[in-house]
């Protein structure tokens, strides 16, 4: 076993650089390569106006994680109240900016990317959480009352996103939330007793939704009932990716993508292209990738130290894993069409770059996987 | 003691991780499942519709062919029906585009209403049908004022038009909407609005003048738009259909039997308009043609005659003329028929729906008796100066049968017997020859034969033989039912198709000739196998026949004409409808004049020309007309 490092320990960068996790770099590679494929078939055979950006946002990605990976996770740990009130503010911000302009606001124009402040969110409620998990013992987690504040943090940054509105994003930081609650020990017979809350929730909720928003799930419900309705972008999709059949129409020949009967081929429905030009076989070689990915980051978290890096491995693999699961779900009638992209194959900045912290923040666990990291306490390692 | 808690805590982490690891792979797994679902066990399904979402068939339908008469006038023909339409994203506003065509051309402001909601519920590049059938004039107002009509475009379709109206409709029939039950799957029928034959000419020639319509895929997007033509085959034009018949004969007989003894006034005739301020309200069928009415000696309002008429080649069977009336406008049918008008064509009396010359199905009356006389002559039992004497009346049986003369010809020969239709000299006749012979002659002249020469709805008429009673009434047959049938009334039936077809034969020397209507049909050598007649029997017939027209005593002799350039000879013949009571008779009150029209005697004449050398023969049947 190695030597336990102190708070105080630096590592050496090379050794740093040396215990970045280079093959879960490739995975992510190549799925901005099939990005990239995609992209340039989306566009009819062009680099312009997707796969090029694609590209150079890659790059500027790859360079983030291995930044990432190289900084210190005690400053993560340090930073993660600041991160979560920037981004809280930032969500904040793009309310009213989106009440003063019209109609849905979601980003905020950087002039390089569109910041979208929910993106930036999905991060930094699990830093925040694994935080504050991290210095609870497990008797303190068996009390309700320490409970209320993570819940609190989840639930204000789902209303606000709730309110953009974008159903999307918010199921997704309630439910890397909820992950986090439950790798961090909370008792099953709460989210037991969550669920059926929940459920009593449901008629409530629906009041809140907007029209569009329950079209969404009705037609999801039963999407035959308005083909050339609400439920004509669900019903595409599935003939697209069973018209593919197992080896595809071939690349570029998908005839439902590029004649316009999916819409948004670049970022949401860029699966069902991908499945209706390389066929089952392409839609598994992707579904594969990603599930290595996420084997890879479940399987490091058992090596970490300190819960803080456990926590935060956990949950930046599962929101990769919900946006995977979701879009692709989503594209096969399996979920309600709710605008969530592909991870490093739809075409997106702040999708894109939420996905390569993500990654980045994996690898930064894995390299101070050794760093113990006190609890501020009285308690001695 | 903390120790230890804090690894049981690592370890119920390392739990938790493990079954979140868990929950992941078995949701992989499901995407996987159900990828392989949708892709493998459902491929076939959505392959079809996804080919059905990139391609949309494409109709182009054909020209439909004309009908021409034997002269190649047409009498049924396309037109050009010019119509607007209206592409709503090539204009800024709809309504304002339909506003300014206002003030070009009529729009009701119901048309206005049917156009912007159409409009908005189409997508925005496929047209709109503003308005139909317009004038050239009208088109050429709208064509120079285009550039301030955006999205305005002029399209031309084709309408079918008969220029003769009613006067051969029942020869070309008429073209309409096809009904659900019509489809055969020929794609062009599919066409919204496509038309088909539905009677005469029309309906028995339509896969030949229909065409054949171009199929072609065509690749279009998701909105509709088409992407690209594929190369697909070339429309097939319908062929004409070319008529033995002169158009202006079938005219002329048209209008004359409509006519029949009524005269051709125009409606603001003094005695008209007072007629219609009595508030007397014309008669159904009366209703002014072209402003004229039919009025009868009386002053009263006539509808025109119920009857039909044929003329035929009596040696190539050339159908010349076949007229029925009354008719109707067959244009109204490709424009578009109210509910209210068609149901005035279903309930006339007068049917003019039905091709009386060919369906209508008549006792042939006293123009039987010629097959009477031959069967007789040729079985040997007259010949041309048996003598019969007329009283009036023969006793036969219990019953007593009158000749229509009441007080008898007196003593008559073949000839004789023709000239003045005398009932009892054919009484006679039948029971020497019997039913069964005089049977045989009417089938070999074309009698209870149907010819399938291209109309639809030929009727077989009927040659009553004992036999035929005992199935159709289970009762034997009675002798008095033969000399019933041997003056043409009783069972007997036959069409006026028929009644041309057994003058042709009786005129021609005894050759079997079928009638005819297509021109450019393969030319049949005439049989050569004759009916087997003597035509020393024939001449005798013929001479008769003459004598009818041209004969001091003919019951036909008014209608000779001093003026007229041509002799001819036939045979009248009239039907009673109604049996004759013997109050009626011995009070005299069974004049047609006095009777309502559907109790009236039927009509008949047979006639050929020229009298010496026959050509053409003519038969005519007007229903209740009153008697020959």
């Amino acid at each position: 076993m190695k030597i336990a490092h102190s708070e105080t320990t630096k590592l050496p960068l090379t050794y740093k650089l040396k215990r970045i996790n280079y093959g879960l770099i490739i995975l992510v590679t190549a799925c901005c390569s099939i990005g990239f494929a995609m992209l340039y078939s989306a566009a009819g055979g062009d680099v312009e106006p997707w796969a090029q950006r694609h590209l150079v946002r890659y790059f500027v990605g790859l360079l983030a994680i291995i930044i990432l990976g190289v900084i210190n996770i005690r400053f993560l740990f340090k930073g993660a109240y600041i991160f979560y009130g920037v981004s809280l503010m930032l969500l904040v911000f793009v309310e009213l900016a989106g009440e003063i302009g019209m109609g849905a606001q979601r980003w905020i124009d950087l002039g390089l990317i569109r910041l979208q402040p929910s993106e930036l969110m999905k991060i930094s409620v699990v830093i925040v959480l694994a935080r504050y998990f991290h210095i609870r013992s497990y008797h303190e987690i068996g009390n309700p009352l320490h409970l209320a504040i993570p819940a609190f943090l989840i639930l204000l940054p789902v209303a606000l996103v709730i309110k953009q509105p974008d159903l999307g994003t918010a199921v997704m930081i309630a439910l890397s939330g909820l992950v986090i609650f439950f790798i961090a020990g909370v008792r099953i017979w709460k989210f037991i007793l969550l669920l059926l809350g929940g459920i009593a929730l449901v008629p409530i909720i629906w009041q809140f939704l907007l029209e569009y928003q329950k079209k969404r799930i009705l037609t999801f419900l039963s999407p035959e009932t308005d083909p050339l309705g609400a439920g004509y972008h669900l019903m595409q999709s599935k003939i697209a990716l069973g018209s593919g059949g197992l080896y595809g129409k071939g690349f570029m020949q998908g005839s439902q993508s590029h004649l316009n009967f999916l819409p948004e081929i670049q970022t949401d429905f860029i699966f069902t292209m991908l499945a209706e030009e390389f066929g089952l076989l392409g839609g598994l070689l992707v579904l594969l990738l990603f599930f290595l990915i996420s084997c890879y980051g479940i399987i490091l978290s058992f090596f970490m130290v300190s819960k803080f890096a456990r926590l935060l491995t956990i949950g930046m693999t599962t929101t990769l894993f919900l946006y995977v699961f979701i879009n692709t779900g989503m594209v096969m009638g399996l979920l309600p069409i709710v605008g969530v992209p592909l991870p490093f194959i739809s075409y997106g900045g702040s999708a894109l770059l939420t996905s390569m912290t993500a990654i980045g923040l994996i690898i930064s666990c894995n390299v101070h996987r050794d760093v113990i990291i006190s609890r501020f306490s009285d308690e001695e390692a | 003691m903390k120790q230890r808690k804090r690894q049981e805590f690592q370890k119920l982490i390392s739990r938790r991780t493990a079954i979140l690891g868990g929950v992941k792979f078995s949701l992989f797994a499901a995407l996987a499942g159900r990828l392989y679902f949708l892709q493998i066990e459902e491929a076939e399904k959505y392959r079809t519709l996804s080919e059905n979402n990139q391609f949309n068939f494409q109709v182009l339908p054909p020209v439909r062919g004309r009908i021409l008469d034997r002269n190649g006038i047409p009498l049924a023909t396309n037109k050009d029906n010019f119509r607007l339409e209206i592409v709503s994203e090539q204009t800024k506003d709809v309504a304002e585009t339909i506003k300014m065509l206002q003030e070009i051309i009529k729009i009701s402001p119901e048309a206005v209403e049917r156009i912007l909601t159409e409009t908005k519920k189409k997508r925005s590049f496929v047209p709109v049908l503003v308005s139909e059938n317009l004038s050239r004039k009208e088109v050429a107002k709208v064509a120079i004022q285009t550039p301030y009509l955006p999205g305005i475009k002029i399209d031309i379709g084709q309408t079918r038009y008969y220029p003769f109206r009613d006067l051969a409709v029942h020869l070309t029939g008429y073209v309409a909407t096809i009904s659900q039950s019509e489809k055969t799957g020929d794609p062009v029928l599919e066409l919204p609005g496509f038309k088909i034959g539905k009677s005469g000419i029309e309906k028995s020639f339509d896969s030949k003048m229909r065409g054949r319509a171009a199929q072609r895929q065509v690749e279009v997007n998701a909105v509709g738009r088409i992407i690209r033509k594929l190369p697909g085959e070339e429309i097939q034009m319908g062929r004409d259909v070319k008529l033995t018949i002169d158009v202006s004969l079938q005219s002329f007989s048209t209008k004359r039997l409509a006519q029949g003894n009524s005269v051709y006034t125009p409606v603001d005739d003094p005695r008209i308009q007072r007629a219609l301020s009595e508030g007397r309200n014309l008669p159904p069928g009366t209703d002014p043609v072209n402003g004229y009415v039919n009025i009868d000696y009386r002053g009263n309002v006539l509808a025109p005659e119920s009857g039909a008429a044929v003329v035929m080649d009596a040696f190539n069977g050339e159908v010349l003329a076949l007229a029925s009336t009354p008719g109707f406008d067959p244009n109204s049918f490709s424009s578009g028929l109210t509910a209210a008008d068609w149901e005035n064509l279903l309930s006339n009396p007068r049917s003019p729906m039905t091709n009386k010359a060919v369906s209508g199905q008549y006792s042939p009356g006293s123009t039987f008796k010629m097959i009477v006389c031959l069967a007789a002559l040729e079985a040997g039992v007259a010949h041309q100066e048996t003598k019969v004497q007329c009283s009036g009346m023969i006793e036969f049986g219990d019953s007593r049968f009158h000749c229509w003369k009441k007080d008898g010809h007196g003593w008559l020969n073949m000839v004789g017997a023709i000239e003045q239709s005398c009932d009892v000299y054919f009484y006679e006749l039948a029971k020497r020859v019997g039913i069964k012979r005089i049977g045989e002659m009417a089938a070999r002249f074309g009698f209870g034969e149907t010819f399938n020469f291209g109309l639809p709805g030929e009727n077989r008429g009927l040659i009553p033989t004992p036999a035929w009673k005992r199935k159709t009434f289970g009762q034997a047959w009675h002798a008095g039912e033969t000399l019933i049938t041997s003056i043409g009334q009783g069972f007997i039936l036959c069409t006026p198709l028929q009644l041309a077809v057994m003058t042709c034969r009786l005129v021609n020397g005894g050759r079997p000739v079928s009638p005819r209507l297509l021109q450019n049909e393969n030319r049949k050598t005439l049989k050569t196998k004759s009916l087997q007649v003597n035509p020393q029997h024939l001449r005798t017939i013929l001479k008769g026949m003459d004598k009818v027209v041209n004969g001091p005593q003919g019951t036909a002799r008014k209608v000779v004409n001093r003026n007229m350039k041509f002799q001819f000879g036939g045979k009248s013949g009239s039907v009673q409808v109604k049996r004759i009571s013997l109050d009626e008779r011995e009070s005299g009150k069974f004049k047609n004049k006095d009777r309502p029209w559907h109790e009236r005697d039927h009509a008949m004449f047979v006639a050929f020309a020229p009298l010496k050398a026959p050509r053409y023969v003519a038969s005519v049947v007007v229903e209740h007309g009153g008697g020959g």
